[in-house]
């Protein structure tokens, strides 16, 4: 079943050299699965998070032809509708958790508001809920973890904090922009554990974006590689590896492979016709 | 004969009770003209090493030699000419006022050359710019671009042995190619010996035949890269690394 | 012919230093130009320029001229558009010529402030240790200083006067400035491009003037701008004490000051100078703003 439903979205900024076109027609579906956005800097895929959750302000120009949540179009809805959407039905996590979370404000502060501003709840009610929430995440000092300040915290448990955070009002999407890139590898593993665990036991849809297209490979089910604003090819993750158009092939060539050594790696040469094609539709 | 050596080298930083030990007893030799990858995650001391080697870390014992001599504490002019170093993020390694020429044509003059104008076109050449960026400032570069300017001024007093603090890690995966092939033609071309700090085990992989892994500033094991790709490691976390970098 | 002046200007590929440093000036000025209160700001500022410069010419009247049986005449008068004061001499002219002083005060304090402030500064931040501790003593004491004190204090010595008056303004204006410097300092100095100086075998001094210096300046810029309006208002505070300009001088504080007396029945004679500094530290601050969002937004450009 189709959760979410992009078609035609454009994100435009204008600048003194004229109007630059961020995102480009790209239209996608998402259902109940893991659906991966990758590309390099300047793709336009965080772009495309965002004016998901019309976190785009002025200057800049979304528009699509919809944007639908379970059928309702978000394009329509006002700035107070969007804020009851944000958080509570689609939420996002991302890259940092240095910056994404406020440092003057104990972790346990944090949880408790982001679950009291879509629940009616009290305190002790969302200070229950927000400890099950942390040993959902696997931390184990959950009541530690409350009384401490985002600083005390390492990259990986800020990470967790953040996705118990996100999760809380049980949204039915998750948007994850770059959730693991500031992290050591050995910690990513287990924050894409649990990223998976919840989504698959709440029945959530997962955008996950990122610049490694090994990662979402592995971890998704979907992928779309977005090239200077538009989609140039979609595919499921486990044939990526047999991808047709030449940017994707381009980027899988150009990484360097410990059971592949080679003595150069293969530079990308950039077609102009890749961005001036039509994007592709990812719609189901 | 090893073209840098580190004996039991320890750095820290603070004093007394705040003391931090960042690397604790390392010790490794790179032999002229090889390629030596440090990994570790991040806190292990990596790029420490690297900044204790060069004089940017004042508060280090141990014994570092380059070719055969002892570097004293104050490091001299010659030393630079033989040492360099490039830094891991492009977007901070380049002065913001300075144009390209200026940033090139300092260093030239820091280090004594006369033929100033010769050198900045050939050293733009070597590293894949043209002409016309001689003249643009950083932020009228690519991330890549600028990354080329900054192995250009560590290449300028024609060193023998370059440092680099994970070069690639702040660029994209296609310009990460084209930096990672312009650093190999540049060793085989002027005989340069590498040491490369990275978090990626294919990025070392690729580019180097021995590494050291670290971990808490301690290094726990020096492999051959061989023994890397064939996933073959002898210490636990050596292992533990491998594994979740597949 | 002017269109390719543009594009020669506006090119992305630079062909020669001269080339490179206009470019980046052009770019600069039109992003000012876009900010319609800093370029207000600005025009007025190139009007007070103008009106100091031609001075003798613009003035209707010669401002030290009294004419006793003609004082305190109001607005729009015949012959005195702005009136005339206790003395009978033209506000008009005075006030032109008044421009003068004002520029030149100005001049002197926003040349010799920042520059101190920079130099003392840069070094605290930069040698650290000793240094910074003794000079950033030395900042805090002249800080502490209340400028009308400092102020009395060189009149009770070297006598009243405009030059001393800059001086104990100049004297009080600057430890802000070291303060700013300092900071930028400190956050410049851990950055990589600093220690890839530090590894061609850079020495402090050059570190120092050509690679901090530069980007310590646009913030002082800024900031003298936004100085100026209270720099303006303490010589002017100083006039009205009779510290600084001396009577007959028609700088704009002794004229309000002259004015006081007669600021119920006679308004126009101590507002219309005030009036007239209002402008020109609006005028300022206005220029500071604009300089500063032309300015500060390249610092953190990526």
């Amino acid at each position: 079943m189709t959760l979410l439903d992009v078609e035609n979205l454009w994100v435009k900024f204008p600048t003194r050299q004229g109007v630059f076109d961020a995102v480009r027609g790209v239209s996608f579906t998402l259902g109940r699965e893991r659906l991966g956005i990758v590309g390099e800097s300047g793709s336009g895929k965080s772009m495309t998070g965002r004016a998901i959750l019309r976190l785009i302000r002025p200057p800049g120009m979304v528009s699509a032809d919809q944007i639908s949540l379970e059928g309702v179009d978000l394009m329509q809805k006002t700035e107070r509708e969007m804020r009851d959407v944000r958080g509570q039905r689609i939420s996002m996590v991302m890259q940092d958790p240095k910056f994404s979370l406020n440092p003057v404000m104990t972790v346990g502060a944090q949880i408790i508001e982001a679950f009291r501003l879509h629940n009616k709840a009290s305190k002790s009610v969302a200070y229950a809920k927000a400890l099950e929430m942390l040993e959902a995440v696997s931390i184990r000092n959950p009541e530690r973890v409350m009384r401490a300040y985002p600083h005390e915290m390492s990259g990986g448990m800020g990470q967790r904090i953040m996705i118990a955070m996100m999760l809380i009002p049980n949204p039915e999407i998750l948007i994850a922009d770059e959730p693991t890139s500031a992290l050591d590898v050995s910690v990513q593993r287990q924050v894409l554990d649990i990223i998976d665990t919840l989504v698959k036991d709440r029945g959530m849809g997962l955008i996950f974006i990122s610049h490694d297209l090994n990662l979402v490979a592995d971890f998704c089910d979907r992928v779309l590689i977005m090239y200077s604003g538009r989609i140039v090819e979609v595919c499921d993750a486990d044939k990526l590896h047999d991808a047709k158009h030449p940017y994707t092939r381009g980027l899988l060539n150009s990484l360097p492979r410990l059971d592949a050594p080679r003595d150069r790696l293969e530079v990308l040469k950039r077609d102009p016709a890749w961005a001036e094609a039509p994007s592709v539709s990812a719609r189901i | 004969m090893s073209m840098l050596s580190v004996k039991d080298l320890n750095v820290w930083f603070g004093g007394g009770r705040d003391r931090v030990d960042a690397v604790k007893s390392a010790s490794f030799d790179v032999a002229e003209g090889d390629s030596f990858g440090i990994v570790g995650e991040s806190g292990s001391g990596k790029s420490t090493i690297l900044r204790a080697i060069v004089g940017l870390n004042p508060t280090w014992t141990g014994q570092i030699l380059v070719d055969g001599h002892p570097v004293p504490k104050r490091r001299p002019k010659s030393f630079y000419k033989t040492v360099q170093m490039v830094f891991q993020d492009p977007y901070a390694s380049l002065h913001p006022r300075h144009s390209v020429d200026q940033v090139l044509g300092e260093t030239l003059f820091l280090h004594g050359f006369s033929d100033i104008e010769a050198r900045v076109v050939k050293l733009l050449d070597d590293v894949g710019l043209g002409r016309d960026f001689r003249f643009r400032y950083p932020h009228q570069l690519s991330g890549g671009q600028r990354q080329r300017v900054a192995i250009a001024r560590a290449l300028a007093p024609e060193p023998r042995i370059l440092l680099l603090d994970e070069p690639t890690s702040a660029l994209d995966v296609s310009v990460q190619a084209e930096i990672l092939n312009l650093l190999t033609d540049l060793r085989a071309e002027h005989g340069l010996t590498y040491v490369m700090v990275s978090h990626d085990l294919s990025v070392v992989g690729h580019m180097c035949s021995r590494l050291a892994v670290m971990k808490d500033g301690e290094i726990v094991e020096i492999m051959d890269v061989a023994d890397l790709r064939a996933m073959q490691a002898k210490h636990p976390y050596s292992q533990e690394l491998l594994a979740a970098s597949v | 012919m002017a269109e390719t002046l543009r594009s020669w200007l506006l090119t992305d590929t630079p062909t020669s230093r001269r080339h490179a440093k206009m470019s980046a000036l052009y770019k600069g000025w039109l992003s000012f130009r876009s900010n319609t209160m800093a370029m207000i700001g600005l025009w007025i500022l190139i009007i007070l320029v103008l009106i100091a410069f031609a001075a003798p010419i613009l003035s209707p009247h010669d401002p030290f001229a009294q004419e006793l049986g003609n004082r305190l005449q109001p607005l729009w008068s015949e012959g005195h558009t702005l009136g005339t004061d206790s003395l009978g001499r033209d506000i008009l002219s005075r006030l032109i010529y008044g421009s003068r002083i004002t520029l030149y005060i100005v001049g002197l304090v926003a040349l010799i402030a920042p520059i101190t402030g920079l130099l003392v500064g840069t070094v605290a931040g930069y040698v650290g240790g000793w240094t910074d501790l003794a000079l950033m003593r030395i900042t805090d004491i002249f800080l502490a200083f209340p400028r009308l004190v400092l102020a009395l204090a060189f009149v009770a010595a070297l006598g009243a006067g405009i030059e001393n008056a800059v001086l104990a303004i100049s004297l009080t204006a600057w430890p802000p400035y070291a303060r700013i410097a300092r900071a930028e300092t400190l956050t410049i100095r851990s950055s990589d491009y600093i220690s890839a100086i530090r590894l061609q075998g850079a020495g402090a001094l050059r570190i120092i003037t050509k690679h901090i210096w530069p980007l310590c300046i646009s913030s002082l810029i800024v900031r003298v701008t936004l100085d100026m309006a209270g720099i303006i208002l303490a010589a002017a505070g100083l006039g009205f004490l009779g510290l600084g300009a001396q009577p007959p001088s028609p700088e704009w504080g002794a004229m309000i000051s002259e004015g006081r007396r007669f600021i119920l029945d006679h308004w126009w004679v101590a507002t219309v100078p005030g009036m007239a500094i209002f402008t020109v530290s609006l005028a300022f601050n206005l220029l500071g703003d604009g300089l500063r969002d032309v300015l500060d937004p390249k610092d953190s450009e990526k």
